[in-house]
């Protein structure tokens, strides 16, 4: 075997070690967010039709899913329980009544009530670094 | 001349795939529609049409690059597949979990994960599919006792870290992740850098070996060069997601080190396609002209994608491009324009190589046709879509619909040059499809294994 090929799959190992230490960082203390109640019954079954609908398709949280729709992240915040409330109930032009019945309609506005308390999207108060980083004021970490 | 045939299940991957991708341009069209006009084709919500395409055009990403390394590896590098038949077992796997996927998005039946939004029940075969195909890889190009050319490296990293990345993204199944918003889009956006990452393994290694094989030259898949591409590739798959998260409320350093380490990989992808490029013969040129050609689109799409990404990985900048049509660019800029390209190239390859020279024309005028009406289409797309996300980016109102109907003239040219960009793949998968089953054909005397001859065509 040349000295190459040995420098080689010693510079993989280091990057693979570099990857377990990383990953386990970011499982744990980096992702450690404040979260202002831990997720409730109803949350957590509204967590559950989100995903069943498919709903990312064309909503996002943070900016990320499909953009058919508008994002989803502070929606509770920024127009209220009673007007997601509506949206979920009744459909618009652009999005289909999915016949969600009282309690899942609940459990959905509680999903987004949760997910609202974690932070805030776009960023309103902000700075900006010299190095082209954004320092955000208004979220929890 | 050989009559061993085990290369053919390459071909039928191949094959399947470029099916799965003319489906799934169709699918992308079709909510192109249903973007412009949301009431068009009800029965058929885009909640579904969007991951039909999604899924069909990342199955062709895979089938392709999976086809062309069980073809190239016998029949190409003179190692015979470890187990024919555990490639044709990772063949049926794949097709039945397809169409199984697909039965569960036209019934509606959703995992609801954002670009695997099948149930994850049924991501056990696809696991099984990987361990199949894994075995089969690493137990045939152990045959190869010299030193590995860079392409062996990063096909078998694609593998293992696809693997690695698929299980990460199935962490939110565990209520230690779905519970914790935060750890949740995370990692979810941590798997899926890594898991792009490893498909680009895949098909850059797919590049780097049709660059070998077309000049009839090793070196470059040997240099210090294509070695560093390998590891920055690697440390990128790794560590290269966060620009997806910058606004999601992780620690601080996640951020600014993915800022660091933003795209280095394209750069130098770039600069061995170039120099590669420079150092060719002009027969060389012409004897592969439609593979040539294909890789040379990739090479242009490299730097207009890499011009792109270095923009959005600025956190200021992308504050405005993040969540808007920007982000849809650069990801089908980079899909279309790059890994398309170049698995275009390896189709291409594989039919002058297999066919003898009077069954088809070197640089044919139809695929000619196809490709720019492909190539230009694209750049209409791209840039529509670029247009739109300005738009979006820069709108300081709070009406959604506002905003939509701002951006709509964007759409409608991105949706029409949608349609055309689908004509112009159709005009080029038809000719791929129908020359690569000439190949299969019965009727079909295979040309001898191995390279080119040299010397002018």
């Amino acid at each position: 075997m040349g000295d190459a090929n040995i420098n080689y799959r010693f510079a993989f190992g280091t990057l693979c070690v570099a990857f377990v230490f990383y990953s386990a960082t970011v499982y744990t203390n980096g992702t450690a967010a404040t979260h202002g109640e831990p997720m409730s019954d109803a949350a957590r079954s509204g967590q559950q039709l989100f995903q069943e609908n498919n709903c990312i398709a064309c909503h996002q949280f943070y900016g990320l899913g499909g953009y058919m729709g508008p994002d989803l992240t502070n929606v509770i915040s920024n127009r209220g329980e009673a007007y997601s409330r509506a949206f979920i109930t009744a459909g618009t032009a652009s999005m289909p009544n999915f016949g969600f019945d009282e309690e899942e309609v609940t459990a959905i506005v509680a999903f987004l009530a949760f997910v609202d308390q974690t932070g805030t999207y776009p960023p309103s108060n902000y700075e900006v670094h010299w190095t082209g980083n954004i320092l955000q004021d208004d979220d929890p970490r | 001349m050989t009559t061993d045939t085990s290369h053919f299940i390459g071909l039928r991957f191949m094959r399947l795939g470029m099916l799965a991708l003319a489906i799934g341009m169709f699918f992308g069209v079709i909510g192109g529609f249903q973007f412009l006009f949301p009431e068009f084709l009800q029965e058929l919500l885009f909640t579904k049409t969007r991951p039909m395409h999604v899924s069909m055009v990342v199955s062709w990403i895979f089938l392709v690059a999976i086809g062309g390394i069980y073809f190239y590896l016998p029949r190409q590098c003179n190692m015979p597949l470890f187990s024919a038949t555990l490639a044709n077992w990772h063949f049926w796997i794949f097709l039945i979990t397809g169409l199984a996927i697909i039965a569960c998005y036209l019934s509606g039946k959703f995992g609801g994960r954002e670009y695997f939004e099948f149930p994850p029940i049924l991501s056990l075969p696809i696991f099984l599919m990987w361990i199949l195909f894994g075995i089969n890889y690493f137990k045939t190009v152990r045959q190869d006792k010299e030193s590995w050319p860079v392409y062996y490296w990063m096909w078998g990293t694609g593998i293992v870290f696809f693997f690695l990345t698929y299980a990460e993204s199935h962490l939110y199944l565990i209520p230690y992740f779905r519970e914790n918003m935060v750890r949740e889009i995370m990692v979810q956006w941590k798997s899926y850098g890594a898991l792009t990452g490893s498909w680009n393994m895949l098909v850059y290694g797919t590049a780097l070996f049709l660059a070998a094989r077309i000049s009839g030259c090793e070196k470059y898949a040997r240099s210090k060069m294509a070695f560093g591409l390998y590891f920055l590739g690697l440390f990128n798959l790794m560590f290269g997601w966060a620009h997806h998260t910058y606004f999601v409320p992780s620690d601080t350093w996640i951020r600014s080190f993915a800022y660091l380490v933003s795209m280095t990989e394209l750069y130098i992808f770039g600069k061995i396609l170039w120099d590669w490029r420079s150092s060719l013969e002009d027969w060389q040129k012409g004897r592969h002209c439609n593979a040539y050609r294909f890789l040379i689109a990739a090479d242009i799409w490299v730097f207009v994608n890499l011009g792109l990404a270095l923009i959005i990985s600025v956190p200021l900048f992308n504050m405005f491009t993040h969540g808007t049509h920007i982000t849809v660019a650069h990801a089908m800029g980079s899909t279309i324009g790059i890994n398309t390209m170049i698995l275009l190239a390896s189709v291409f390859y594989v039919i002058r190589e297999e066919l003898p020279e009077e069954v088809h024309a070197q640089c044919s005028p139809q695929l000619r046709v196809g490709y720019w009406t492909v190539n230009i289409s694209l750049a209409v797309f791209f840039t529509a879509l670029v247009l739109a996300g300005v738009g979006k980016g820069l709108y300081d109102g709070s009406s959604f619909q506002e905003m939509m109907t701002n951006i709509r003239p964007f759409l409608l040219v991105f949706t029409i040059s949608g349609v055309t960009l689908m004509i112009g793949m159709w005009i080029i998968l038809w000719h791929g499809f129908r020359l690569m089953g000439q190949i299969i054909s019965p009727n079909k005397t295979p040309a001898p294994a191995g390279v080119a001859e040299p010397g002018p065509a």
